[in-house]
């Protein structure tokens, strides 16, 4: 499984905050991740599409596209932070 | 031993101060940062301001941050204080103190923590104006301020 979490705009974007999901075949990094939530369509394409101002932490770590990701992460996905 | 604290509490900068140097003769230098919320933002007003953060990764962003500074300069101790939920202007919103034997490392440790907060700890404003809630957007000009610090620009201030 995976735990997915959304912060911030995109969570009232998305209107859910966390959400589990097993690890979809051939999704191995951040970018294939993005890009199976994409495939929701509808306001997941929306929000989470590529050139969107996104950033994705991987086990609450700063991650980048290539990340990897396996079975037991948390993965969130965030605007820019604004805190301070 | 640095301290770091997410609290919806107010914080007492003098109380901070004063602990971070009780009884440490090493101390020559205590150098701090408040950040306060103000009532306008981007020439709207600001009713109320709530901060959002995620918790644990929050900690951790900010445990990074302070170990780097502690690396990079020679500092005694640090204390951190993020308040989060609802604020209002005039309230205090973050606390950095740097202690050290003298005040350049101080200074410096204390701006690269408020530099690299702003740009890599989890946490999201949104404000309350006339013209609705919006969330705050990220400033460039504050990824400029993180970068100055980048290796190699250790004289970045």
């Amino acid at each position: 499984m995976l735990k997915l979490l959304y912060f911030a705009r995109l969570r009232e974007d998305l209107g859910t905050g966390i959400e589990e999901m097993a690890l979809p075949p051939g999704v191995t990094t951040v970018a294939g991740l993005r890009a199976h939530l994409v495939a929701r369509g509808g306001t997941w394409a929306s929000v989470l599409a590529n050139g969107k101002a996104l950033r994705v932490a991987v086990n609450q770590d700063m991650a980048e596209p290539s990340t990897p990701i396996k079975a037991g992460d948390e993965v969130a996905f965030f605007p820019p932070v604004t805190g301070g | 031993m640095p301290t770091i604290r997410i609290q919806t509490e107010d914080f007492d900068a003098g109380a901070e101060i004063a602990k971070i140097r009780a009884g440490n003769p090493k101390v020559g230098a205590v150098a701090s940062f408040v950040g306060v919320c103000r009532d306008t933002n981007d020439g709207d007003a600001v009713a109320t301001m709530t901060l959002e953060h995620y918790p644990g990764m929050t900690e951790k962003a900010l445990a990074k941050i302070v170990d780097e500074a502690i690396a990079r300069w020679r500092v005694i101790d640090v204390i951190v204080v993020h308040r989060v939920g609802e604020l209002k202007p005039t309230d205090q919103i973050v606390l950095v103190v740097v202690s050290g034997g003298h005040r350049g490392d101080a200074f410096a440790a204390c701006e690269f923590i408020m530099d690299y907060l702003k740009t890599r700890a989890p946490f999201w404003k949104k404000e309350q104006t006339p013209e609705g809630a919006r969330w705050v957007e990220a400033r460039t000009s504050d990824d400029d301020a993180a970068e100055r610090w980048a290796a190699g620009k250790k004289d970045a201030a």
